[in-house]
């Protein structure tokens, strides 16, 4: 049962890209698919990191180590739809047009903090494989608390996006400032019980 | 607290679902009749026009929206169809009547671009009355048959070119904005036209949210030679049929030579004054939305660039992706307007 649990997660964090995958091919995205696969791939990445953020604190409340098992797999999803993500806006937004890709880069602010999350996502990404762990050290847990700034970041560039009603953004912040504060509430207990 | 939720879409506003299912083939039928001509002046009408109809587009029968009062029928009878050429007509191909009725933003019934066509349900476009006041010689509240009743429509085919950098060519049935004012008579300090769209918690759910930044009802306006340009439109009607309640029934603004947002939809109130009036969209950001909104694709938004933009529909494998034209490709009807003016500095 227990080696089942894996496959089943990967097949099931894939099924939100396979079912875009469809809706592109029978082409049932709506009359401006760019838009709505990049609207779309970006929830999944937010979704996913949140997702990857709540391992620990469900490990922490049910006592099962499984769910932080899941935690590379999940992580490495929400890297994945961020590619998709950015790729379908580099492609089917600009165009694979470069000049217009490095303005848009520099010169919007909303996209440079995606892209930064993007970046940090990357790094991590890079660093997942145990060779790197053992490699870093210390250091590993360091850098991977970067992932914190990258939920924040990509809360920040949703919220950027929306103009007239910031209610998904809301969401979505609730969650990373419970998931964070969680982290933070549980790293100054622990400092709690070893002074005392 | 008495909380609507969105209510149950009315019957006869569902798409039967054969017709959903198949939508890109029906449209894709009927659009290649379209498309197909599209090279040349005339375009056919769709298969289900009438015997002797001559307007350039017609709404499919099985969605086309029917007016909710009698009188609207006389109007829409004898309709003026679009000439051949520019700019109450465009060569290029329509987008088709689905398209152009599930893709809105109208954010007083939510954010997603189908939320209009889905959450209008309770919509009451009738009756339907607007508040014409301010520098003019009968001001009042006016019914809108009343309004209209002077007023033949005509089909015009314009380019709607959206600030997200997207567009569509549709065909609109209405009059001139100039018909409207003349029989209002502006005195000479009416010097600009603010309008205001209806606000109606009950019917429109994304008034309701909680999370809105934006002060409804929503304020749009022109200065007076913009609002008396011969292209300036008042549209009721869409593809022949009456206006859908996503597209900004029973009565909208169309100002094909400036962004989207400048049209606005469901209008309730028509101010004549002597100053600039304020806008929505410039009350929420000053630095992005500016009260002139002309379409200029050397004068990059904060958050789009504006030199291309994408003809909606299309797919991911065939893509339409146009240079931006300033004015929308209109510039020949309109640019006088703004000879002395710093197009950079006025945005």
């Amino acid at each position: 049962m227990r080696k089942f649990l894996k496959p089943a997660v990967f097949l099931l964090a894939l099924v939100p890209f396979v079912l875009l995958l469809i809706r592109a091919l029978q082409n049932n995205l709506g009359p401006d698919p760019a838009q709505e696969l990049s609207i779309e791939t970006g929830e999944w990445t937010l979704r996913f990191l949140l997702i990857t953020l709540a391992l620990t604190p469900l490990r922490d409340f049910t006592g099962r180590s499984e769910f932080v098992r899941q935690r590379r797999m999940l992580g490495l999803f929400a890297l994945f739809y961020a590619t998709v993500h950015l790729l379908a806006w580099m492609t089917f937004i600009l165009g694979f047009r470069w000049f217009a890709i490095v303005e848009e880069l520099v010169e919007r602010p909303y996209i440079t903090v995606g892209f930064t999350s993007y970046l940090i996502l990357f790094a991590l990404g890079a660093t997942s494989p145990k060779a790197m762990v053992r490699k870093l050290g210390k250091n590993w847990k360091r850098l991977h608390r970067f992932v914190y700034l990258a939920s924040i970041l990509g809360v920040l560039h949703l919220l950027w996006i929306l103009r007239t009603d910031i209610g998904e953004a809301v969401l979505y912040g609730s969650i990373v400032f419970v998931l964070l504060g969680y982290r933070i509430a549980r790293k100054l207990n622990t400092k709690k019980s070893v002074l005392s | 607290m008495l909380i609507k939720k969105p209510s149950d879409i009315k019957p006869s506003e569902i798409t039967p679902e054969s017709v959903f299912k198949n939508r890109r083939e029906f449209m894709l039928d009927g659009s290649k009749l379209l498309l197909g001509a599209a090279a040349t002046s005339a375009l056919p009408a769709v298969a289900n026009a009438q015997n002797g109809d001559s307007l350039k587009a017609r709404a499919p029968a099985a969605m086309r929206r029917s007016p909710p009062a009698a009188w609207w029928a006389n109007k829409f009878q004898d309709i003026k169809p679009a000439p051949d050429s520019e700019p109450f007509f465009t060569g290029e191909s329509l987008t088709p009547y689905e398209d152009v009725t599930i893709y809105n933003n109208f954010y007083e019934f939510g954010m997603d671009k189908s939320d209009p066509a889905t959450r209008s349900g309770e919509f009451k476009t009738d009756p339907w009355s607007v508040e014409i006041t301010g520098e003019i010689s009968k001001p009042g509240t006016y019914h809108l048959e009343d309004i209209l009743k002077p007023v033949d429509l005509e089909e015009r085919i314009y380019r709607l070119r959206c600030v997200e950098a997207w567009s569509m060519v549709i065909p609109w049935i209405g009059f001139p904005l100039a018909d409207l004012i003349r029989q209002f008579e502006p005195t000479s300090k009416a010097k600009f036209v603010e309008f205001e769209t209806i606000i109606d918690a009950d019917t429109m759910p994304g008034i309701r949210s909680r999370f809105a930044i934006v002060s409804w009802p929503y304020r749009e306006g022109l200065r007076m030679d913009e609002a008396m340009n011969p292209l300036t439109f008042i549209a009721v009607g869409l593809y022949g049929s009456y206006l859908p309640s996503q597209n900004g029934a029973p009565m909208r603004l169309v100002v094909p030579w400036k962004y989207g947002f400048k049209s606005i939809k469901s209008i309730v109130k028509i101010n004549f004054r002597e100053t600039q009036p304020n806008t929505t969209w410039n009350d929420l950001q000053a630095n992005e939305y500016g009260f002139y909104a002309n379409v200029n694709p050397a004068v990059h938004h904060p958050r789009w660039r504006q030199d291309m933009e994408r003809r909606l529909p299309q797919t991911l494998f065939s893509r339409r992706v146009i240079e931006t034209r300033l004015f929308n490709g209109y510039g020949e009807h309109v640019a006088h307007m703004y000879d002395d003016m710093d197009l950079a500095q006025y945005y």
